[in-house]
């Protein structure tokens, strides 16, 4: 209430009361990015921020420019020998967050302080080439808070702390419905609008483009989602869920990888039973292949089928993308086919895993149809003494023969790889496929959730009447693999992945209603993209929406919104003066003890009543009432507003019976 | 005829505030953005563009709610003005050279606070203030009195930037409000009491029995009629004081402008004047003052000294 000396606005010095804010929002804003940023920064940035508010409780000067310089140039070098560069993602993403940590050492003015708070925003978003979840989405919101009651810090001067905190979350509340507004009808671009720096897709999780022994394994280990499917009607059978990814025809005695593409052949599918419609919802995984359900049949646009049914995206998938496909679960895949496709899926290397090929040439002599020498290796796999397990031995040069005739322990990736290296030699065209099998349905939204732990490899042979035909050895193996999943199989002892390990009810019940809202966020937040917005406006009535008119209407919506917030803010003032409204309180009081005022009865002639009929009040009444006829009618002082007020507070206190009797 | 100031006029609305209390209503409430906000757009749209780039549809939600909260914070700082009531109290006068406060009552009818309102006359001086929710708040508002007579301050600058400081809001009430200058005194020697005409008594004498008061020594006064005493109790004030006696002749103490050197020019002479009535208040001696056209009787006291400053001030207006 006081008036404070003059101050100009922008140049006037920073209070001391709002360091604190300042720093506060400098931690909330650069905190999250210490799980990649490197240590070092970390602590360097932490060191700098509670060395700066070391010096603020100490009242202690800041450090002079010119050691803030050396400062900059050697964090800047830092950072440059760290990433090798100072362009990247990364690299920028670290110089920001060095530019907040040392802002605060040279914020005298509120000018600077207003940098520090805008830095702050900027910084907010960098968060989310991090990170896009949930619990990022609530911090960051929080700390949009924080930096908006920063700036009322700033400018209104100090008041209680949970004050300004509800005044920002006001603010915030306030601004949400433009925010939606915006979110829904903001014309959509597809990004990138430039070359992104390489490293902008960096650490993607998934199937990668070659298989070789334990390339599997870390995947199988990890209980991230990889796709999310929704069928159109019915879904397959578990044991029918394989997910088809890449194909592998070169092997090199060490490593699967896909080989040349056969531009002379053509994929032709047909089905043989049921089709299956979905939708699936891939995570980024920065390869070009989509999962289909073995075999797609219908593609999206901008995809193809590859001569060997992989589905495949013309650019590498960098974000979540929704895609709809059509598939077969029994069909007749290439009946004709290429002759080089052929001898593609025959070769291998020489000289190695002798025994291995001695093997296939017994059962080539023996049995005389391509059927029987697969059913053989099966026999194999599955009458002797082979043990499915995510702790294969590691195997030597040899390593099909290691496989098959010592160690005789491995997983999907080495049954397929052993199995495919047998056929070849056996002269039956067999290559390997890549993919996940199963997936667990979440009751929640009834998404199928495939994850990367259900990842599989399997062979497929070709043969000349039916086609390729999908042959899945760790099935021989591990039946309970294909039925139920990895944990069903793998043997007691062995360590689970982290997140297939839950076995509780209630703890499953709980994953599953969590990822049922990550779903619904990735499919309505972060999937919101040009397509998904065209949908939901044709279904608001906007069809064929273009940008004009897009803009018309969000113009409009947010000038509604905006006349809601000003009505709402600027027409909720009483209209009476202060000595009104406490002179109608004081009346409100009396009028609970049954002492109430006519509305004609002006102050003075209603005190005069009440100090005949209640003399106990009359004098209070009468001191009340003459305030207010001062203030109101008179040349009253602004003082006595209070002892207006004051009146009231002498009330006597109710006695129980009256206040029985008004209740 | 000038286009432009009776267009500023019309729409800035500069022209007096007859009616009390001024109420800032929509109309008479301008704003802006400040310097700060075009950095936050400028903020936005480089970080839409990077949401846009690296398709981070969270980051497309973050900068909607941020200008949505640009927005928000337009009509919270718009409120913070609008509906304000504002009495002008008075000012009391002061000394050319001096800084007048011109006091204003504020009201906030509103449920909630108005917070960092600052009040200026023109390019002088602001003070700011808050006024809770439903209270009145009593503000002065400085401005420079550099000349004698009276002081018009114009219009005042109330202006606001909270919450965010995004935007810049002001308004340009100009009640009826002046401020009485004085000349600034210059302090000299008191000029000489007349003996009353009428008494017939030889100039210069005074009376040795009644000890009537102090006045400021003049050289040619005996040491021994020095206040020792007074002069001991205060010993910052400059000049020596005389102690007077009364009794037997009738002297007046009168300030002519007539005694001052004309060559000096009106404004200093009035200055001079100024300092003698300043005196002479000070040294509880009864004094009159004379200009061309203007007679005030002898008196004494606080009131006679305001009328006789205030005579000064007016003089010639």
């Amino acid at each position: 209430m006081a008036s404070k000396p003059a101050r100009q606005p922008a140049q006037a010095p920073l209070e001391r009361g709002a360091i604190p804010w300042l720093l506060a929002a400098a931690v909330a804003t650069a905190a999250p990015h210490a799980s990649h940023l490197p240590l070092w920064l970390s602590l360097v940035t932490g060191g700098a921020l509670l060395w700066r508010g070391w010096l603020w409780q100490r009242n202690g000067s800041l450090p002079a420019r010119w050691q803030l310089a050396l400062l900059v140039i050697a964090g800047a070098a830092g950072i440059g020998w760290q990433f090798r560069t100072l362009l990247g993602r990364d690299a920028d993403v670290a110089l920001l967050v060095f530019f907040m940590a040392l802002k605060p050492m040279e914020m005298r003015t509120r000018r600077d302080s207003m940098v520090v708070v805008m830095l702050g925003f900027f910084l907010l978003l960098t968060h989310y080439l991090y990170s896009q979840s949930i619990p990022t989405g609530l911090w960051l919101l929080g700390a949009s808070t924080l930096l908006t009651a920063t700036l009322i810090r700033l400018h209104g001067g100090a008041q209680p702390v949970a004050a300004i905190l509800r005044y920002a979350a006001l603010l915030l509340a306030q601004a949400i419905p433009f925010m939606l507004i915006a979110f829904m009808l903001f014309p959509r671009v597809s990004g990138p609008l430039w070359g992104l720096p390489r490293d902008a897709y960096a650490g993607l999780t998934g199937l990668s483009d070659s298989m070789s022994p334990g390339s599997l394994d870390n995947l199988i280990q990890s209980g991230a989602i990889a796709f999310r499917v929704q069928f159109s009607g019915d879904s397959p059978e578990k044991s029918g869920l394989y997910w088809r990814g890449p194909v592998f025809n070169d092997y090199d005695g060490r490593a699967w990888r896909a080989g040349l593409t056969q531009r002379s052949a053509t994929p032709s599918v047909e089905a043989t039973g049921k089709t299956y419609s979905y939708v699936t919802t891939l995570e980024a995984h920065n390869q070009r292949w989509l999962l289909a359900l073995d075999l797609p049949l219908a593609l999206p646009k901008d995809s193809m089928l590859s001569s060997t049914f992989e589905a495949r995206a013309r650019e590498p998938v960098l974000n979540r993308t929704r895609y709809a496909i059509t598939s077969a679960v029994s069909y007749v895949a290439n009946r004709q086919e290429s002759p080089a496709v052929l001898r593609q899926a025959l070769r291998l290397p020489p000289r190695l895993n002798p025994r291995s090929r001695q093997l296939a040439e017994t059962w080539k002599a023996e049995f005389g149809s391509p059927e029987e020498i697969s059913d053989a290796a099966l026999r194999m796999f599955r009458r002797e003494t082979f043990f499915y397990t995510l702790r294969p031995p590691l195997l030597g040069q040899q390593a099909i023969d290691d496989f098959l005739f010592t160690s005789r322990r491995g997983f999907c990736e080495h049954y397929a790889s052993a199995y495919v290296f047998l056929m070849r030699a056996a002269g039956v065209p067999a290559r390997v496929v890549a993919g996940y099998q199963g997936g667990e349905v979440n009751p929640i939204d009834g998404y199928l959730t495939v994850r990367q732990s259900d990842a599989h490899a399997w062979a497929e042979i070709w043969l000349a009447d039916k086609g390729w035909v999908r042959v899945d050895p760790t099935a021989a193996v591990a039946p309970s693999r294909i039925e139920q999943g990895v944990e069903a199989a793998l043997p007691a002892g062995d360590p689970l992945p982290v997140l297939v390990r839950i076995d509780t009810d209630w703890l499953r019940d709980l994953r599953n209603r969590w990822e049922a809202a990550n779903n619904s966020w990735n499919q309505w937040v972060l999937g919101y993209n040009p397509e998904r917005q065209r949908e939901v406006l044709s279904r608001f009535g906007l069809s064929e929406p273009d940008w004009r008119s897009m803009t018309a209407v969000l113009a409009a919506l947010c000038g509604i919104a905006l006349l809601i917030v000003c009505l709402w803010t600027l027409f909720q003032r009483p209209t009476a003066t202060p000595a009104q409204l406490a002179w109608r309180r004081f009346c409100t009081r009396l009028e609970r003890r049954g002492i109430s005022r006519a509305a004609w009865e002006g102050p003075l002639d209603f005190a005069r009543r009440v100090e005949r009929e209640h003399p106990e009040l009359g004098a209070l009444t009468r001191e009340a009432a003459d305030h207010f006829a001062d203030l109101h009618y008179g040349t009253g002082k602004p003082e006595q507003v209070q002892q207006l007020k004051e009146c009231i507070r002498r009330l006597p206190r109710q006695s129980p019976s009256t206040w029985r009797h008004t209740i | 005829m000038a286009i432009l100031p009776t267009f500023q006029h019309w729409l800035f609305r500069l022209g007096r505030d007859e009616q009390l209390p001024i109420v800032l209503t929509q109309r008479r409430i301008f704003i802006v953005p400040t310097r700060s906000g075009f950095l936050f757009a400028v903020v936005l749209c480089v970080m839409l563009i990077g949401a846009i780039n690296y398709s981070l549809s969270l980051g497309h939600a973050l900068v909607f709610l941020l200008a949505g909260l640009g927005l928000v914070t337009m009509v919270h700082t718009f409120r913070n003005l609008v509906g304000l009531r504002l009495v002008p109290g008075r000012a009391e006068p002061v000394f050319a050279g001096e800084i007048a406060r011109f006091h204003m009552q504020l009201e906030n009818s509103h449920r909630q606070a108005r917070r960092a309102l600052d009040l200026r006359f023109g390019k002088h001086d602001s003070v700011s203030l808050d006024i809770a929710a439903g209270e009145q708040a009593v503000v002065a508002i400085p401005c420079p009195a550099p000349v004698r007579g009276h002081l018009d301050p114009g219009c005042i600058t109330l202006s606001t930037r909270y919450p965010l400081g995004l935007f810049h809001a002001w308004s340009y009430p100009h009640p009826r409000v002046g401020c009485l200058v004085y000349p600034r005194p210059i302090e000299t020697l008191l000029p000489a009491p007349v003996a009353v005409a009428h008494a017939g008594q030889r100039h210069g004498d005074r009376g040795q029995e009644d000890f009537t008061g102090l006045r400021l020594r003049q050289p040619n006064d005996s040491p021994r009629r020095i206040a020792w005493k007074a002069v001991a109790r205060d010993i910052d004030s400059r000049p020596l004081l005389i102690k007077q006696f009364a009794g037997g002749a009738a002297e007046e103490l009168w300030l002519d402008l007539a005694l001052t050197p004309a060559a000096s020019g009106l404004e200093t002479q009035l200055s001079l004047l100024a300092g003698w009535v300043i005196a002479a208040e000070r040294a509880q001696t009864r004094y009159g003052l004379r200009l061309p056209g203007r007679e005030l009787a002898p008196d004494q006291g606080r009131a006679h000294r305001d009328a006789c400053l205030e005579a000064l001030a007016r003089y010639g207006q």
